[in-house]
């Protein structure tokens, strides 16, 4: 991709951004020994809400989303702020953002136990944060400015000696 | 090569080097932005830690479990009979470890359909007792049928036709006290009857776990402790709260001086519901044909035959204590638990029947203060069946309060002496509470955020985490029953059952005969 100068400086800033989110996020379940998703998955609502439940109710499997949730956040933020496999990490959060707004839609005539931090009507910034992981998906900027650019070459390299 | 092409290569290979290193460091833009994150990562852990660190310098609980129990051999089984098997008197049998196979049986299928519903699993992991339950004693057809199937479940079964021999049925309680193959007693009946009951079981020397107040009149109350005490029996009242692993914090933070001077105390009843207000469903199938009528008349003034009295006795002080007796003396005792409170100097008390004019003699609405003028201290009882609004449980220190449920928090006054220079120094925030108890987590966190906060307080805590529940009803009867195996004191034993009944009956006196009550500590006596 050729972008401009600002282009690029705009680009890479958000995804680094949104990878200190994530990063930060899953840093803070880890250290803190008693964290775990039972809560935030108990209170999910919505036509999904059942799915979201029973995934609290099953000791093993809570234990399993703990796990992913805690080194998904962590693994994503690393990506998204090296620029290191900056696709699959884009497309991981995407995926881990639509379970976060899928269990707690902010549809009308829905209540929560847990406290929102702002007014929302469909729209809230999980749906935004992932929309914008879209657009960082189709500008990817991890080979112009992050790791990517020597895992590419690297790969690039290989294919050139098969053929 | 002439000059000019050796120095055309050398700019070139410049430009390479200077290209490779701009192509390097734009590479490597993220590895700054990570130290970045680690600075500031650490700079706030070591900021939070120094904060921890200053309040657990002011408030060191200890974080162990703090519910041991008594180290008592099991060996030795003790048999029991049951007087009284409605709600309640069921209830404390599944507490034992004994249900129905009809119920055990829904439990199952309700678990199927929806895996949140952990009460078969639960009732299945409760560890046994060692008891058997030899005799059962009620004076309505349908619930003594009905205690006689879950007692006779000894192995759990949710089968009907794997139960063991029904236990023998008793029509009076006076032939269940003289059965042979009987040691001990659970008596679960309307208030009126927990006293000659307590006595007569005491009297027949079989050791009694009664439902609370502990009596219906004060004459009583001193027979009761008559009879325990000389009979030597161990005697458990039904206050399961002493099992609450949180009193035993809050009772802790409070010696340690944590809440400063306490002055108010103030407990309270929020209900709102037909129910809450003892409103309960009458049986269809029950009729005169069915029901003992005389007997459960008992010591209670003569009335001619009324379903509506039989099933909803608590509305009416011909059987009932009223709110004072029914649910201020699970707040007094467990207050009386974490303050040692005693018996209070004076009481007053006011209130009415203001929502449920349906016949009833008990108020609905009702407001006690009682007065402990050598502790500086008032206890404030106020409660309606008429709002559902959640006042909590208060504990009211000069330099901090405590709000006791299941969880526990202590929140620092803002004009506290105690705390003064740390919250001037931004350490303690009066708005967060410097120590915060869920029994359902791994561990005790000196803060804890606002949205575990905001969970402990609806009850939505870490339980389905690591396995179970524990009943407290639970921990109560096996506290009773390794008493007997020790025989040592239970946790709400007979002295702390005078002081819960004498409590209870000063605000009552003073609510019937619109006077203040004050008790003479040396004659022991209301006056």
């Amino acid at each position: 991709m050729n972008y401009s100068k600002s282009q690029l400086f705009w680009l890479v800033t958000l995804r680094v951004l949104i990878g200190w989110h994530f990063l930060y996020e899953g840093v803070v379940k880890l250290v803190n020994p008693n964290w775990s998703g039972i809560g935030y998955l108990m209170d999910s609502g919505g036509f999904m809400s059942g799915f979201f439940q029973q995934m609290a109710a099953n000791p093993s499997m809570l234990q399993f989303v703990d796990f992913i949730n805690i080194w998904g956040l962590i693994a994503i933020g690393l990506g998204l702020i090296l620029g290191s496999f900056s696709r699959i990490a884009t497309l991981s959060g995407i995926l881990l953002l639509a379970l976060y707004y899928l269990s707690h839609p902010p549809f009308p005539g829905i209540k929560y136990v847990m406290p929102m931090e702002g007014s929302y009507l469909l729209v809230n910034k999980i749906l935004i944060e992932m929309v914008t992981l879209f657009i960082l998906y189709l500008f990817p900027t991890g080979k112009e400015a992050g790791l990517d650019k020597f895992i590419c070459r690297k790969q690039n390299k290989k294919v050139d000696k098969n053929d | 090569m002439t000059d000019d092409s050796k120095n055309i290569a050398g700019e070139s290979n410049q430009n390479k080097n200077g290209i490779k290193r701009r192509e390097l460091l734009k590479g490597l833009l993220g590895v700054p932005v990570l130290g970045v994150f680690a600075y500031s990562w650490f700079h706030k852990q070591k900021l939070d830690e120094i904060t921890k660190k200053a309040i657990h310098e002011e408030i060191n609980l200890d974080i162990s479990n703090p519910l041991a129990g008594k180290v008592v051999s099991q060996d030795k089984q003790i048999r029991l009979g049951i007087i009284g098997t409605g709600g309640r008197g069921r209830y404390l049998l599944k507490a034992a470890g004994f249900l129905s196979p009809k119920i055990i049986s829904n439990y199952r299928e309700e678990a199927k359909n929806n895996k949140m519903d952990k009460r078969y699993e639960e009732f299945l992991d409760q560890p046994g007792l060692n008891i058997v339950i030899n005799g059962v004693c009620d004076i309505y057809e349908v619930n003594a049928e009905k205690g006689l199937a879950a007692a006779a479940n000894i192995s759990r079964e949710f089968d009907e036709s794997k139960i063991g021999p029904l236990p023998k049925r008793y029509k009076n309680y006076k032939e269940l006290l003289a059965a042979p193959d009987i040691d001990a007693v659970i008596i679960a009946t309307p208030d009126h009857w927990h006293g000659p009951i307590t006595i007569d079981a005491a009297r027949a020397g079989k050791h009694v776990y009664c439902e609370k107040p502990m009596t219906w009149t004060v004459t009583e109350t001193y027979e009761v402790v008559k009879a325990v005490t000389e009979s030597g029996i161990v005697f458990q009242l039904g206050h399961q709260n002493r099992q609450t692993e949180s009193y035993f914090k809050a009772k802790e933070a409070y010696e340690k001086g944590f809440l400063g001077k306490v002055n108010l105390v103030e407990v309270t009843t929020n209900r709102n519901s037909p129910e809450g207000a003892w409103v309960y469903k009458i049986d269809e199938e029950a009729s005169r044909n069915n029901i003992d009528w005389e007997q459960f008349l008992g010591p209670a003034p003569y009335h001619d035959f009324s379903l509506e009295r039989f099933f909803r006795w608590r509305c009416w002080w011909d059987y009932s204590t009223g709110l004072s007796g029914d649910l201020f003396t699970h707040d007094y005792d467990a207050m009386n638990q974490i303050l040692g409170l005693g018996i209070p100097h004076s009481a007053v008390a006011s209130g009415g029947i203001y929502f449920y004019k349906d016949g009833r003699t008990v108020p609905d609405v009702l407001q006690m203060a009682f007065e402990y003028p050598e502790r500086d201290l008032t206890l404030l009882y106020s409660a309606t069946q008429a709002s559902e609004k959640s006042r909590g449980r208060l504990i009211m220190g000069h330099d901090a309060w405590m709000s006791i449920d299941n969880y526990l928090d202590i929140y620092a006054d803002p004009s506290s002496t105690r705390y003064k220079q740390k919250i001037e120094a931004g350490i303690i925030d009066p708005a967060i509470p410097i120590y915060s108890y869920n029994p359902g987590k791994k561990q005790v966190d000196a803060i804890t955020s606002p949205t575990e906060k905001y969970f402990a307080g609806r009850g939505l805590l870490y339980t389905y985490r690591d396995g179970r529940r524990v009943d407290p009803s639970h921990l109560h009867i096996k506290d009773w029953l390794d008493s007997i195996r020790s025989n040592t004191l239970p946790m709400c034993n007979i002295y702390r059952g005078f002081e819960e009944a004498m409590t209870a009956h000063m605000g009552t006196i003073a609510y019937r005969e619109n006077r203040k009550t004050f008790w003479d500590k040396e004659k022991q006596v209301i006056v």
